[in-house]
């Protein structure tokens, strides 16, 4: 049997749908025993989500007042005191997943695999190299617990349907107090959010403006997807920097991807390249966009892109 | 704030089409273009830019690699580091491994801060900043977007998720870097010649105390599934027709 440690993530409210995807990855395992932990100042809406999950056993609360905000420097103190009972440890590869997740393997002292793709056995998996350019297969020391993050893209969220056990943990570490949160800012939206939307539109330099994406939240509204951006769009100040999609943005997996004006850098197709379908709208017929792309139309956007938030 | 060491790592230039050696043993690396990892780039230029804004700032530019990486130290030092270590080793260094290298070197260069990249284009790991500062025992702020430095402080501000959030950490820290805090200069002749005579000393992972195991073993590297080159409709009408065929809409 291999106990399987997954951290999880919540804002304070809800549960990221990233640990579903995690849960699905841990049970790729044989013989995994699944338990969530949750750290916050109060995780009780996120561990009712948590225990719903079919297949995991545990859900383990760690609430404090200094775990309001997710800081890796006190997170991890915690997560490798709980760590002693487990084989395995699994986080989301998603921004807080990162930061958080190689502090723990080093106050373990143990190696991480970053961005797990495919589990082949406990202690073997499949991962991105060179923006996914290549795939690696590794294998951990089964002497030795394994810390991973996993490519949230790569699964599917666990059904709900599960009763897991919830119990509140009370950890005797002491914290530091070096590392402080001051504040956030989000350019919330009411719109899906992107990670986890099964339709997202996407726009690229072509758009010229930041006025100009307003083209896109338009036909995005009328679908119901999420809007993202290339790098180039971001970088040309066109959309913040929450909505670029990409090796260095947001890896995601939609039903379906619609790229507008994105002439398909390689950075960019690593992102979406787990997307079920990709069409792409785009003037120049010789972009690299359409090599990957499941339907394509060579047009300006500027036409099509109203034309086609009229017909639907 | 006296002293910045920044972490630099030799990668395959992040330009090259990089293939997959047809046995599965890693990618081919014989004769491409190397260059300093772009986010390590990043990293540097910020601390050039905190020594110009400030006075007295030391910038120590370090790597770990083969003996070739003294080109990239060259590189760090034409931008406008001061001084260069290179810890020469012919063995692949994994992310804790490089960690244990730097936490020697930090002990013996005392810095301030120490600021790198937020991942390394070759192996994307995304992992040794956090794991220096873990076994460090100090502050960490990754997918750094801003940095102000005041009163022994940092006030970070992290591309996030959700967008962006701010934290402040007491020096000495670990600063990771993202794409978008600054954009580096440009290395003119005339730096390349003076950094030629500027200080680069070469050590091991021997003379730091720090042993290379290997700890996740690769077994086979191999090209990713390609997608099927899809259909092209001629307007918008054939578009939505082909999105319902396919029952997306």
């Amino acid at each position: 049997m291999h106990k399987i440690l997954i951290v999880g993530e919540h804002d304070g409210k809800a549960l990221n749908p990233a640990t579903a995807k995690c849960v699905t990855c841990a049970k790729g395992i044989a013989d995994a025993d699944i338990s969530i932990v949750l750290l916050g100042a109060d995780t009780s809406a996120a561990a009712a989500q948590a225990a719903a999950l079919a297949g995991v056993k545990t859900v383990l609360r760690v609430d404090r007042p200094e775990n309001l905000h997710p800081l890796a420097a006190l997170f991890a103190p915690q997560l490798a005191a709980l760590a002693a009972d487990y084989s395995h440890v699994f986080g989301p590869s998603t921004s807080f997943g990162k930061d958080l997740m190689p502090r723990l393997a080093a106050l373990l002292g143990v190696p991480q695999v970053s961005d797990l793709m495919a589990v082949e056995s406990a202690y073997r998996f499949r991962r991105p190299i060179y923006a996914g350019n290549a795939i690696v297969t590794v294998e951990a020391d089964p002497a030795r617990k394994l810390v991973a993050t996993v490519r949230v893209a790569s699964f599917q969220a666990a059904a709900s349907g599960g009763s897991a056990a919830v119990e509140s943990k009370t950890l005797n570490v002491s914290l530091p107090s070096h590392t402080r949160y001051i504040g956030a800012k989000s350019g919330s939206t009411d719109r899906p959010d992107l990670q986890t939307a099964a339709r997202v539109i996407s726009g690229g330099r072509a758009l010229g403006s930041a006025e100009n994406f307003k083209l896109l939240f338009s036909l995005a509204d009328k679908l119901g997807a999420a809007v993202g951006a290339s790098r180039a769009a971001v970088d040309a100040g066109y959309a913040p920097n929450e909505m670029q999609v990409g090796q260095t943005g947001k890896i995601i997996s939609p039903e379906l991807y619609v790229a507008i004006g994105i002439s398909g850098a390689i950075q960019h197709l690593t992102g979406i390249k787990d997307a079920r379908t990709i069409v792409a709208i785009n003037k120049d017929g010789e972009a690299p966009i359409f090599e990957v792309a499941d339907i394509g139309l060579v047009a300006d956007l500027f036409q099509a892109v109203p034309e086609l938030e009229k017909l639907l | 704030m006296q002293k910045i060491m920044v972490c630099i790592k030799r990668v395959v230039d992040y330009n090259v089409r990089i293939r997959v050696k047809p046995d599965g043993s890693g990618v081919m690396l014989d004769g491409v273009k190397m260059s300093v990892n772009p986010f390590d780039e990043i990293a540097l230029e910020e601390a050039l830019r905190i020594k110009e804004r400030g006075a007295n700032i030391e910038v120590v530019a370090v790597s770990i690699g083969v003996a070739d990486t003294q080109q990239q130290l060259r590189t760090a030092l034409a931008m406008g580091a001061d001084r260069a270590i290179l810890v020469q080793t012919d063995t692949a260094v994994e992310p804790l491994t490089a960690a244990g290298v730097f936490l020697a070197l930090a002990k013996k260069e005392n810095p301030d801060l120490i600021l790198l990249g937020k991942q390394a284009i070759d192996d994307d790991a995304n992992q040794t900043g956090q794991m220096l500062a873990a076994i460090w025992a100090r502050p960490q702020a990754t997918y750094a977007s801003k940095i102000e430095i005041a009163a022994g402080k940092a006030t970070v501000t992290r591309e996030v998720d959700a967008g962006l959030e701010t934290i402040e950490v007491d020096l000495p820290a670990v600063i990771t870097v993202d794409l978008r805090l600054n954009e580096p200069r440009y290395v003119k002749l005339p730096d390349i010649m003076k950094a030629k005579k500027k200080p680069l000393d070469v050590t091991s992972l021997d003379a730091l105390g720090v042993s290379a195991g290997i700890l996740l073993k690769s077994i086979k590297t191999e090209p990713p599934a390609q997608r099927q080159k899809g259909v092209m409709v001629k307007d918008v009408p054939e578009l939505i027709d082909a999105l319902k065929k396919k029952g997306l809409i």
